[in-house]
């Protein structure tokens, strides 16, 4: 447990850092996985309730196990954190994006990542976010953050993504 | 299909409409010995191929002679891809044939050991549409086993070379042809993390791509209608995903139902009638029907569970699926009316993406087990499972109409290709297509 512990953070540090570049290098593509688009996120990471906090200082993002959609406690740990900041900045309205790794087929993997959208939604519900904020959708394993074979790279693609709606 | 081979008077419209091609049986210019069976086994062990010999098609005018030469070259590919015919190089040739409607001087052609032989014509008639004819002989007994020729306007060359394999191969095999179809597929392009899918279609043998969108929405699993001129498929449009139908020849479009969430994972009834899909209901999803003319939609399963891959029986009295009900995702048989359902892969590892054979014999489905994904087959009531071909990622498999070969598609370095591969688990090859492509749907046949 230590060893993945270790791995998921690492994991999670290198896709902050890679949402943080993809920021500074094109604020305006908001088809931007991370969802971190420029669009409506005045200021920088540093501007307290602004789309950037929320990636870089909250992370939008928790990871599934292989076939798993329970959260780890890791996942619910930074899911108390956006229960946390997403109270305090109510304005916000957001789509929660489950995924998949590419080790499956492909329409099980749409049911999966339905399911890891579900279980992160019925998480920040039970810490008093409102059903009415948020909606969900499932992308299967048709938009990998991670390129590449190997296990470190699947577990980056298996998760659900917190996606602040641009404009709310 | 062609039944009166031998009965010289008939012509009857043989393709759709669209197609506009007449089919006639040509005299037979020797007896047929009864009896005679020129024969490829095709439903045992393991078949020689057989010898064929395939001389360009005389060009009836020297303004048809490249039009000849394709048409004999489509036929040759169809015949040597299907593992069953080995044509023999024309360079090895003596007789050059220079009139179908001569007796071939069979001796010159058991001297290369071609135990078939095809020879044939095309001519462009005064009103502008072309004929083609073909005779197909049994070398060794020295008769006509076959003779047919069709009209049709020249942009159709390559169906009726099609058709003529088709031809030639049921009267070689005892079983009905595939060449005569066609696949829709999800083409791919871009970087992995931001793929561009367009549904494409293309001739079985991965000529004459086109594109049936544009890119701009994330399409998956399209599959066709019975009728070959509809299909369905799933696509994220620019809102919530859902199952749509699209009209190949209008281009219309339309979103199947009205439900309240997600659907995913649409499959035609075998009469064309009705599509069933799954649709997400909160962590779950289950198999809904939706009728296409009355628009009733109907639950098929309730389950805590991910119920999908839905796809019919042949007869449409059974519809097998994939769920993780029991823990794993397993294949399932139940009726077509919904209820009780039951498990029938109980092989190694896990069991998805069930389809089943259009001559109702086997269920394809992809396996996962050791990390590896394969390509298998089971009967319906789940025994004899094989596995055809095992690797990195195969997925997908679809059945030619005569339910000898699958095709699917395989995730390499790369990306996404398609393979055909023999239900025997021979004769596994590359389809050609123009970039990376995925999610392969195979017609029945056009004709």
């Amino acid at each position: 447990m230590i060893e993945i512990g270790k791995i998921l953070r690492g994991v999670r540090l290198a896709a902050v850092l890679a949402t943080a570049l993809a920021i500074s290098a094109c604020a305006n593509q908001a088809a931007d996985n991370a969802g971190a688009g420029g669009a409506g996120g005045a200021g920088s990471a540093s501007t307290p309730g602004s789309q950037q906090d929320f990636v870089v200082n909250v992370g939008d993002r928790v990871f599934f196990e292989t076939d798993q959609t329970e959260l780890t406690a890791l996942g619910r740990a930074t899911l108390d954190k956006q229960a946390q900041w997403l109270t305090n900045y109510g304005q916000y309205s957001f789509t929660i994006e489950g995924h998949a790794d590419e080790r499956g087929t492909r329409e099980y993997n749409i049911a999966l990542g339905a399911r890891r959208a579900q279980s992160t939604r019925d998480y920040l519900i039970s810490r008093g976010i409102q059903a009415g904020r948020m909606k969900t959708i499932s992308y299967g394993k048709e938009r990998p953050v991670a390129v590449c074979n190997d296990i470190s790279c699947w577990s980056q693609n298996r998760r659900a993504v917190t996606v602040l709606n641009a404009g709310s | 299909m062609i039944d009166n081979k031998f009965v010289m008077d008939r012509r009857r419209l043989l393709l759709g409409a669209g197609a506009g091609a007449l089919a006639g049986s040509l005299p037979v210019l020797m007896p047929r010995k009864a009896g005679a069976a020129l024969r490829v086994e095709i439903t045992q062990g393991n078949p020689q191929p057989m010898p064929i010999a395939l001389p360009d098609f005389v060009a009836g005018s020297p303004a048809e002679t490249e039009i000849a030469r394709n048409v004999t070259s489509i036929i040759t590919g169809n015949l040597q891809r299907s593992g069953l015919f080995a044509p023999i190089n024309p360079a090895a040739y003596t007789e050059k044939i220079t009139n179908s409607d001569t007796v071939p001087r069979f001796a010159d052609w058991r001297v290369i050991n071609a135990q078939a032989l095809v020879t044939g014509r095309m001519t462009r008639q005064a009103d502008g549409r072309l004929k083609a004819e073909f005779r197909l002989w049994d070398v060794f007994a020295g008769q006509q086993l076959d003779g047919k020729q069709y009209f049709t306007t020249p942009d159709n060359s390559r169906r009726i070379a099609h058709i003529i394999s088709d031809a030639i191969y049921q009267t070689l095999t005892g079983e009905k042809g595939y060449f005569d179809s066609r696949i829709v597929f999800v083409d791919e392009t871009g970087p992995k993390e931001r793929r561009i899918k367009r549904l494409a279609l293309m001739d079985q043998d991965g000529a004459g791509t086109r594109y049936l969108t544009r890119g701009d929405d994330l399409v998956l699993t399209p599959r066709f209608n019975p009728s070959t001129q509809e299909i369905t498929y799933m696509s994220y449009g620019q809102s919530d995903p859902r199952v749509y139908l699209l009209n190949i020849e209008t281009g219309q479009r339309e979103i199947v139902g009205n439900f309240p969430g997600m659907t995913f994972a649409p499959r035609f009834s075998s009469d064309g009638q009705r599509v069933i899909m799954s649709l997400q209901q909160g962590a779950n999803s289950n198999l809904f029907v939706m009728d296409l003319r009355s628009k009733q939609t109907t639950r098929l399963t309730d389950t805590p569970a991910i119920d999908t891959g839905p796809c019919y029986s042949p007869d449409g009295r059974y519809i097998c699926f994939e769920s993780d009900r029991g823990g794993s995702q397993q294949i399932y048989v139940m009726a077509a009316t919904g209820g009780p359902a039951q498990r029938i892969s109980f092989g190694e590892g896990n069991h998805s993406t069930p389809v089943w054979s259009p001559r109702g014999d086997f269920i394809a489905f992809t396996g996962q087990a050791r990390g590896q994904f394969s390509i298998g087959v089971l009967k319906p009531d789940g025994s004899g499972e094989r596995l055809l071909t095992s690797g990195f990622h195969n997925e997908g498999p679809t059945f030619a109409p005569n339910g000898r070969v699958l095709m699917f598609f395989r995730e390499q370095g790369a990306g996404p290709s398609l393979y055909t591969i023999d239900i025997t688990g021979r004769n596994e090859l590359k389809v050609p297509t123009p970039s990376l492509a995925s999610d392969p749907a195979w017609s029945p046949l056009l004709s």
